[in-house]
């Protein structure tokens, strides 16, 4: 029932945006899809740097305020890994326009044993720090990205603490703690 | 002595800025590499108020998070479980009442206020103007009674709830807040006397730490720190929230994207919350400030203790399970708090705890412009640039 409400809302005012991504980068797409008024595209991991150069450079769209770089570790949720090939993050972009005040989600299924996508640092300044800590939380890593260290973590931390099989409490991290006595 | 002189004149000095300095407010660090006074690199390091709440989002129900997102940006709290609960309405598709929109937008410029303030206060004393330090804490300690009036805490206020607020306003809170606003304008005058034309701060500021418009853009700033660089952008007017289309208000924009610019935009945004908070408080509807929707909000606390009815209510909503569980789905929302686009990001599964919570920090992008502001200036601008951008370590490390 739902697939037939999205077909409908699709065909009947299919947002330009997906138009145009959709004629500019055919095999890229994997879904293309409105919920709770946002627009998100999904695309493969090899065109989502293509995609959001164009979405920024395209005069009409002109996506040119990168808002924000996530991850999302998928494997407790089992319908979009099965979606997408168990994949098992997905690396999530928010962009802005200044000048059509449109807003959308650009999104980009990774899977555990190719864990990259090229860095979008050349397209934004901004996205440096976004991605090291998409990089710290998960271990995704970001080519060609001019900085890609830890962020939050230290630097001799071990595991990625946003995934899902990392427990909330840690791994005995505080319990090992090495404290610095002051000489007595 | 020349010979000396000569093998010194390359070496660079390593200045370790933090984190337990006074004017990195809190816990950042800069690693400085200086030549004499000059910085030739900055590299900041950060990660030592990291307290994990993304992770926690996905631990705690949506109600539940609300206290988290007090200890984010502590200097407006109000701002952000603003925009929380914003964020998870949304994901519901709860419309609350007019009069708690009020309500709810009426604190949040009262918290603009607030934070404004401190950083009026701690930005000021940093480059040594003590006496703006004490106007901006006098007229903030004010505020802070009315917050604790109103929400029963001073900094951490958690008093939006999902669907609503905790409770409506205490009985003569406008005439407080009235008080307030008519004393107010005094302040911000004196403040200005004290320093907009005073030669020293204008010396200070005025051609100091300089981002364009749009490397601002390129960088991800937001907020005052954008507006100040020539981008007159505001969440509240371009894309309306909670009624802000109701009100009547300007937005600040600087021209130069230097500290005294952003110092300007600072002041002129409190003038505005002034003006918006007086439209709100005259036009203030009456009604509930909560969605009259008993499988979202908790029973009223007499129902609660003296009915089985109420008690059953409350214990369904707050049964894990049972509660407010919004359907699958992913949305992003933002509103324009006090230092720019807080973005709250969640992934739902359709249970009551967030599948992923990801928040969108202004201050993480604020702070990770420094070394651009910075590199090439004097080691004394370090502490005029980091007041000016107000970075708030609980909101920048979360």
């Amino acid at each position: 029932m739902s697939e037939e409400e999205k077909d409908t809302t699709n065909s009947e005012k299919s947002p330009a945006v997906f138009e145009r991504v959709k004629e500019q980068f055919q095999d890229g797409v994997l879904d293309l899809s409105e919920e709770f008024d946002e627009l998100s595209i999904v695309a493969h991991k090899d065109f989502v740097y293509g995609i959001l150069e164009f979405l920024k450079n395209d005069a009409e769209l002109s996506y040119d305020f990168l808002v924000d770089v996530t991850a999302v570790d998928y494997s407790q949720m089992e319908d979009v890994l099965t979606k997408y090939d168990y994949a098992r993050f997905m690396v999530v972009y928010h962009l802005y326009s200044y000048k059509t005040g449109h807003r959308l989600r650009v999104k980009a299924p990774v899977h555990e044993k190719e864990l990259s996508v090229r860095t979008v640092t050349s397209l934004w300044k901004g996205a440096a720090w976004l991605e090291r800590e998409a990089y710290d939380m998960f271990g995704i890593t970001f080519e060609n990205h001019p900085d890609l260290r830890r962020i939050l973590m230290p630097d001799d931390f071990e595991g990625y603490p946003l995934c899902k099989d990392y427990p909330l409490r840690g791994r005995g991290e505080r319990e090992t703690f090495d404290f610095e006595r002051q000489n007595a | 002595m020349h010979a000396d002189m000569e093998r010194v004149a390359g070496e660079k000095m390593m200045l370790n800025f933090g984190p337990q300095h006074p004017a990195t407010h809190g816990t950042l660090r800069i690693v400085l590499e200086l030549d004499g006074e000059t910085v030739v690199k900055a590299t900041p390091h950060l990660g030592y108020l990291h307290t994990g709440f993304e992770k926690l989002g996905e631990h705690l129900d949506y109600n539940q998070y609300i206290v988290v997102t007090d200890r984010m940006n502590y200097l407006s709290p109000l701002s952000n479980n603003f925009g929380y609960v914003l964020a998870v309405e949304k994901l519901l598709g709860l419309e609350i009442p007019k009069r708690g929109e009020y309500v709810r937008v009426i604190m949040a410029e009262l918290s603009r206020l607030a934070d404004h303030l401190i950083w009026l206060g701690m930005g000021a004393l940093d480059l040594g103007a003590f006496t703006a330090f004490l106007y901006g804490f006098k007229e903030r300690e004010k505020l802070y009674s009315i917050f604790e009036k109103t929400t029963g805490a001073r900094l951490t206020t958690s008093y939006t709830r999902v669907g609503g607020v905790l409770r409506d306003l205490y009985d003569g809170f406008e005439e407080e807040v009235n008080a307030f606003l008519s004393a107010f304008p005094k302040t911000l005058k004196e403040v200005h006397t004290l320093l907009t034309r005073n030669r020293i701060w204008m010396d200070r500021t005025k051609e100091v730490g300089v981002i364009s418009g749009e490397d601002a853009i390129s960088y991800g700033l937001t907020g005052p720190c954008l507006r100040a660089s020539g981008v007159g952008h505001d969440l509240r007017k371009a894309e309306p929230y909670s009624s802000y289309e109701d009100f009547d208000f300007d937005v600040a924009v600087g021209d130069n994207g230097d500290v005294y610019d952003r110092y300007l935009v600072r002041m002129e945004e409190m003038v505005q919350s002034c003006h918006i908070v007086r439209q709100a408080m005259d036009n203030l509807p009456d009604g509930p400030v909560n969605v009259p929707d008993n499988k979202i909000m908790l029973p009223e606390k007499k129902d609660a203790y003296g009915h089985i009815e109420g008690l059953i209510h409350h214990f369904k909503i707050i049964m894990d399970g049972h509660g407010v569980q919004p359907p699958r789905g992913e949305i992003y929302s933002a509103t324009e708090s006090p230092n720019g686009e807080l973005g709250f990001y969640i992934v739902s599964d359709g249970s009551g705890t967030a599948y992923r919570i990801r928040i969108r920090p202004p201050s993480l992008l604020q702070y990770q412009v420094v070394p651009h502001m910075i590199e090439g200036g004097m080691v004394s601008d370090v502490v005029a640039v980091l007041g000016s951008l107000n970075v708030i370590a609980g909101e920048l490390d979360r």
